[in-house]
């Protein structure tokens, strides 16, 4: 069988839309001016703002007044969680997460508990989704913010965001609902004011856009204190000179991973569901979370018995197979996956769980040929175990 | 620029243990002044690096970085001493005075210490003796400078003045790493793994003058490319001190999983080792290298208790240097700090090759039991040692 290259590791990051390169290079080596500056090359700058704003604004239909612009997911994460707790101090000290959130989520959490927040965390079933009656029963008069993200990186397990958003504001109408949209942006159709969203982080280079942008939904009238300052760029709330390729790339990527959306979707869905059918053939394997569409188009976590899965993961790469294994951000630290053991995964398959994740340029070709490739390895790295 | 650039504009070497090699002097000396060449290579500035009446000098012959180069020298083998120099030309007495003056007002500002004028003069033509100027230089320091007082026996500073076709003036002496000049001593053959132990007994072997390459067995997938970098960017910060390395990469895994299948669980680290020693062996042969190089140190881990030595040397014939042997974990740990790899040896790309390693592995390893396990590979083994050499990836590291 003949090596071919196959990236399945796109939770991590996307090859960029060829519509991004080339407006990110334009803007880079033409336009390049500063939106700040009052000459003609600023208005020019100014108005690839403008349009990206205008472009991810619509996908949320949303306004572009609620749109700023952040280095990417964690910028946004933080911006929004700081910034709400900082700006709503006066009214309580409470917030709210899930256990299975991204580090860019809980460590912050952390770092507030520090500045003396009262944080408390929520459970999850074992497929992943918060536990709504807990998550309520939390929700308290002091309550300043609850977030919780939408799709997890790991499992790809999809929480119900516009329940979850009705029931909060109906216990509590003043906290501020935060969602960490970075796995689901480009894969759902999002609609803040519907699903009651004050907050939502997205990442660009998810979604085939370049890697150092990302931007913060606030919805009008939210309160939120800046956590950069400076020029007072983008109303005050982030300073910093526009990044003017990024945002341009950004606001492509959007138009292009929301254009045809729905065919998209169905296409991962079908890819997906080809992959697990065809894995759970192999012996010692393992699915973990829901399939089908009760789970993110995208996203595959496999365990499998006996092995390691850096072991696996070397091994696929020899053949040109690219996965992560557990979560790519927590695969640095020890650790292991907070997500794998939240929803119950056994102890020893814990470093036995493989990533795979799909994007629009992924092919049945590349997915029979991935597993495959599995089928072949499985065998001969089960033998080599410690004793 | 800082002062110390505009008083310094030279540094004058000093070497201890190669000054007494006798007739083969001067091949040491030339190391010397290869390795600091090849040490100042790429820091600001150009430099003139010379040998003249048995010294070295480093001349600055533009803007330098004073730090840097003092940084960079230190690191090389063979310096005892660096000596930031204040060189000028002189008239006569009068230059030297004004300017022994000004070197004491600048280093020494604050003007409370005792010292001694200790003068050569090389150049005979010069009217006074070294006495005379040392007498002289006395007197105008403790007239500038009141609050010194002169200590002939034990003083603060001494300020050193050579008198030649130009005045050297020092007094400062940072210490230099010692040892010998790399490439005096022939070649040896590092077994380099990512840890903290085999880039310190690098850095020690050539410290005594040894050109040192090294060989590392990579054992994909179980060990990942990240651990591979690892090792490169370690033999790179060894090479900062032992000049230009060859990495020898060696696809171990085949060997390593044929072990597996066919020796008892508990001798698989002993028997790996065992081949690691020949391979080892096999390309320092090849590439002209005298002696193998080991991190072990007695009683560290299984394969390194003493029957475990003396289990995985036998293999080899030439000798087996183990710089560290005697060393506990922090002295080693001591010595990487201060060479700068303990950072790069202790990133944790997990390795997975412990699946390789017995939960209960051998600590004395019996010879005759090991040497029978190993009869079990004789089928295929010798053949794989020599695909593993043949098709060995070599890179070339520099800092």
């Amino acid at each position: 069988m003949e090596t071919m290259e196959v990236y399945l590791d796109n939770s991590a990051t996307t090859r960029v839309f060829e519509s991004v390169r080339d407006i990110v290079v334009k803007t880079m080596t033409e336009d390049f001016g500063n939106p700040s500056s009052l000459h003609k090359k600023g208005v020019e700058a100014e108005r690839y703002v403008k349009e990206a704003a205008a472009e991810v604004a619509g996908t949320l239909k949303a306004d572009s007044s609620e749109i700023i612009f952040t280095s990417g997911g964690t910028e946004s994460n933080n911006m929004a969680i700081i910034g709400a707790f900082r700006a709503n101090r006066r009214r309580g000290d409470h917030i709210v997460t899930s256990t299975i959130e991204h580090p860019s989520v809980y460590n912050v959490f952390d770092y507030l508990e520090k500045e003396g927040a009262q944080a408390e965390y929520i459970p999850v079933d074992k497929n992943g989704r918060i536990d709504q009656e807990a998550l309520l029963a939390a929700v308290n008069e002091k309550t300043v913010l609850v977030s919780v993200m939408y799709v997890n990186n790991e499992i790809g397990s999809v929480n119900p965001i516009g329940e979850i958003g009705a029931a909060i504001k109906k216990k509590n109408p003043t906290a501020l609902f935060h969602v960490d949209a970075i796995q689901a942006y480009g894969k759902y159709r999002i609609n803040p004011k519907k699903e009651q969203i004050d907050l939502l982080s997205v990442s660009g280079h998810k979604i085939h856009g370049p890697k150092g942008i990302g931007f913060l939904y606030v919805k009008k009238g939210t309160k939120l204190a800046p956590v950069i300052f400076g020029g007072g760029q983008q109303k005050g709330m982030r300073s910093g000179t526009h990044n003017v390729p990024g945002i341009a790339g950004m606001g492509e990527a959007a138009k292009e991973i929301y254009r045809g959306h729905e065919e998209k979707r169905k296409a991962m869905y079908r890819l997906k569901a080809l992959f697990v059918e065809l894995v759970g053939k192999l012996p010692g394997t393992r699915i973990n979370g829901l399939e089908g569409e009760d789970s993110a188009p995208h996203i595959i976590s496999v365990s499998f018995e006996g092995i390691r899965s850096e072991v696996l993961l070397h091994a696929l790469e020899e053949k040109g197979v690219y996965v992560s294994s557990g979560s790519a951000c927590s695969s640095n630290h020890p650790a292991v996956s907070g997500t794998l053991k939240g929803i119950g995964v056994k102890r020893e398959l814990l470093d036995s769980t493989l990533r795979f994740s799909l994007s629009v340029f992924t092919t049945e070709e590349e997915i029979r040929y991935s597993v495959k490739v599995l089928g072949e390895l499985l065998p001969a790295l089960c033998r080599y175990t410690r004793k | 620029m800082s002062a110390q650039e505009e008083l310094f504009h030279a540094f004058l070497i000093k070497y201890a243990e190669i000054g007494i090699k006798g007739k083969n002097r001067y091949l040491f000396e030339d190391a010397l002044i290869r390795q600091i060449r090849f040490a100042l290579r790429g820091a600001e500035g150009d430099f003139s690096v010379r040998k003249e009446m048995g010294r070295i000098y480093v001349e600055a012959k533009s803007g330098f970085d004073y730090d840097e180069v003092v940084e960079r020298l230190s690191r090389v083998f063979g310096i005892s001493g660096i000596c930031p120099m204040m060189q000028f030309e002189c008239k006569d007495f009068e230059d030297i005075r004004a300017r022994v003056l000004e070197y004491a007002r600048k280093v020494y500002p604050e003007g409370n210490y005792s010292f001694k004028v200790q003068t050569k003069r090389a150049d005979k033509k010069f009217p006074m003796d070294s006495n005379e100027i040392n007498a002289a230089l006395g007197e105008a320091l403790l007239e500038a400078y009141p609050t010194t007082r002169v200590n002939v026996y034990g003083p603060d500073v001494f300020f050193y003045v050579e008198v030649r076709e130009r005045v050297n003036l020092y007094s400062k002496i940072i210490p230099g790493p010692g040892g010998m000049p790399v490439g005096t001593s022939g070649k040896a053959m590092l077994l380099l793994s990512g840890g903290i132990d085999s880039p310190v007994a690098g850095y020690m072997t050539a410290k005594r003058g040894v050109k040192v390459d090294a060989v590392y067995f990579h054992a994909p997938p179980y060990t990942s490319e990240r651990a591979k970098q690892k090792v490169v960017d370690l033999a790179a910060l060894v090479s900062r001190y032992g000049g230009p390395m060859e990495l020898h990469v060696i696809n171990f895994t085949d060997i390593q999983l044929y072990i597996y299948d066919q020796c008892p669980h508990e001798e698989l680290t002993i028997i790996m080792r065992r081949y690691m020693m020949r391979i080892a062996e096999a390309i320092a042969e090849e590439t002209g290298a005298l002696a193998l190089v080991t991190g072990e140190s007695i009683g560290q881990v299984a394969s390194q208790t003493l029957p475990s030595l003396a289990c995985t040397g036998e293999v080899c014939h030439m000798p087996v240097i183990r710089p560290v042997i005697g060393f506990d974990k922090q002295e080693i740990v001591d010595i990487a700090l201060k060479i700068n790899t303990f950072e790069t040896s202790i990133q944790p790309f997990e390795d997975c090759c412990t699946i390789f390693v017995a939960k209960h592995p051998v600590i004395k390893p019996n010879r005759k039991v090991i040497r029978r396990s190993e009869e079990k590979l004789a089928e295929k083994i010798d053949e794989m040692v020599k695909k593993a050499i043949e098709t060995r990836e070599v890179l070339s590291v520099s800092p």
